[in-house]
């Protein structure tokens, strides 16, 4: 259960202030796959560190749980964006996977077991003891899923996690994610600006317009529940959500972009 | 794998090069050496031919004296680098993660750090006389700036990714320093190590020959009194060897605890 009331943000500092978010309410219930789309710089990242408690909200309140956030919340993993530098490059994959519950003091075998479920789950079953920079990029974003699968979190929030895969690697992480969704039942929170990926992975879609940031559109997809690269893409019902986002983030694109020759 | 195996060979072939040159080179310096007193280049009584220093060395390696001298010197090196090790890998870290007192702080080792070691030896002589504390002090004075600045800087140079990734799973302040900062620093620290030991070393001997403790660089001092000036180049060479010998043994340390590193992965390909 994520809950996100009045959020506003202002970074300040270097001379420059900026409002990286409005204001902004929504709320996810437990187990639901939502995604989060908006314009570059509308402030995704900045939501995202604010709930995960790795930065301070100026104003409003982001609840986990119904626990206010001021620190980073038990039960709460992250996947970031740059997989690269979130994964240890000094430790194996097996101990990255292990780390977040080593840290918790949970014994060896237990979290073993989790770490080799978790790896299988990815379909890495056999890079155990490889380091990450052996690993292709996308088999290091299935290692940070995989961290996060072993942490067992109750709420798991992704930012852009496959800005910088190839289109091939894209489609089977997406299906990867969703499979993880439902055989592990969190509450996910994805970050994407890639309107396809929204519609095709959540349940629902949530449209964040430009600067100052504000809730622009709040999204049902009502797509069957199996969903598959071939078939739901050429649903014509996934291409008419598809349109509406689309042309709704054209909208709230616009007042950035007047003036703009097009 | 042929790509690999080429690299490897390169590398290798690489490194057999700049050895073989190494060598060389050194012979050459041995040679210039030999010839200058010989040809009246420079006075023979006071710089005499290598082979000269190499019979003096040979002669050295047969006294129990010099075994004494050497282990003395081995051991004040090695008990001032231990102690400014810890002390700057302690200090560091803690001044690397608390911007406070690093702001609190940063003035005075400002003031501190370029203060030479050598100009605390009339203050130790005072305090402890001419023993192996008063050189200590200095070796630990001159190494431990080295080791602390690379820490800090090492302890800064944490991945602000890998530092959210640590927080937002929930690891603890030591768990952080254990598994992120610690590793994060380690090439600065072994580098630091490297710095501090060979600057250690100079102390040691400086100390030693300045203030009187035991060791290699007393050794000097005396032969020097004696006129045996063979045996104060011989006593020299030793000193050199000593650095080169420690810088070698910094670089297995590197290689062994660092294969992870961008630095050091290209050797460790084959493995894949
Ligand atoms: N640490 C920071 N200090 C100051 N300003 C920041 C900081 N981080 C982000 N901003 C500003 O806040 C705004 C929102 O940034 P944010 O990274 O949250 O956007 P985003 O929606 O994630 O963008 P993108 O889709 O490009 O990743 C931007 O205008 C950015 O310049
Ligand atoms: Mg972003």
């Amino acid at each position: 259960m994520l809950e996100v009331k009045n959020l506003h943000k202002v970074y300040d500092g270097h001379g420059r202030r900026v409002t990286a978010v409005g204001d902004l309410t929504f709320s996810v219930p437990e187990g639901q796959f939502a995604c989060v789309v908006g314009p570059s710089g509308c402030g995704k990242t900045t939501l995202l560190r604010v709930m995960a408690g790795l930065l301070p909200a100026t104003s409003g309140e982001v609840r986990v749980q119904d626990t206010p956030v001021t620190a980073p919340p038990p039960g709460l993993a992250v996947v970031f964006q740059e997989y690269g530098r979130s994964l240890f490059p000094w430790l194996r994959v097996r101990e990255n996977v292990e780390l977040p519950l080593k840290a918790q003091g949970m014994a060896r075998a237990e979290r073993r077991e989790l770490a080799t479920e978790a790896l299988a789950a990815v379909g890495l079953a056999d890079a155990h003891s490889a380091y990450p920079w052996q690993l292709s990029g996308g088999m290091q974003q299935r290692v940070a899923i995989a961290r996060a699968i072993a942490y067992q979190p109750r709420v798991l929030l992704m930012d852009e996690p496959f800005a910088a895969v190839d289109a091939q690697t894209r489609a089977d992480l997406e299906d990867l994610v969703r499979s993880v969704w439902k055989q592990f039942g969190v509450t996910l929170l994805f970050v994407t600006h890639d309107i396809d990926e929204a519609v095709y992975l959540g349940q629902r879609v949530i449209v964040l317009s430009a600067s100052p940031t504000t809730v622009a559109q709040d999204l049902t997809i009502d797509l069957p529940a199996e969903r598959d690269q071939l078939t739901t893409r050429a649903d014509p019902r996934f291409t008419e959500l598809r349109g509406q986002v689309y042309a709704r983030i054209q909208k709230v694109k616009a007042p950035a972009s007047e003036g703009a020759p097009a | 794998m042929v790509a690999v195996a080429a690299r490897t060979s390169r590398v290798t072939g690489r490194r057999f090069r700049s050895v073989t040159l190494g060598v060389l080179g050194l012979f050459g310096f041995a040679v210039a050496l030999e010839v200058a007193p010989r040809i009246g280049v420079v006075p023979i009584d006071f710089a005499p031919p290598t082979s000269q220093i190499l019979v003096a060395l040979g002669e050295q390696f047969g006294e129990s004296s010099f075994w004494t001298a050497l282990l003395q010197t081995l051991r004040t090196w090695a008990i001032g680098l231990a102690i400014a090790m810890v002390a700057g890998i302690v200090i560091g870290v803690l001044l690397g993660s608390l911007p406070i007192v690093r702001a609190a702080t940063a003035t005075t080792i400002e003031f501190l750090r370029p203060i030479p070691s050598v100009a605390l030896i009339p203050l130790v002589i005072v305090l402890y006389g001419p023993t192996v504390k008063s050189t200590l002090v200095l070796v630990v004075y001159a190494a431990f700036w080295q080791m602390l600045i690379q820490v800090v800087h090492g302890v800064a140079d944490v991945d602000p990714v890998a530092r959210d990734t640590a927080l937002a799973f929930r690891l603890s302040p030591w768990a952080r320093v254990r598994y992120v900062v610690w590793p994060t620093a380690l090439p600065y620290v072994i580098t630091g190590f490297r710095l501090a030991a060979s600057v250690a070393l100079i102390l040691t001997i400086t100390g030693e020959l300045v203030i009187g403790s035991p060791g290699i660089g007393k050794e000097i001092d005396n032969a020097q009194q004696s006129n045996a000036v063979r045996t104060v180049y011989a006593l020299i060479v030793v000193t050199g060897i000593l650095g080169v010998l420690a810088n070698l043994l910094t670089r297995l340390v590197e290689r062994k605890v660092l294969s992870w590193h961008p630095s050091t992965r290209a050797e460790e390909v084959t493995v894949a």
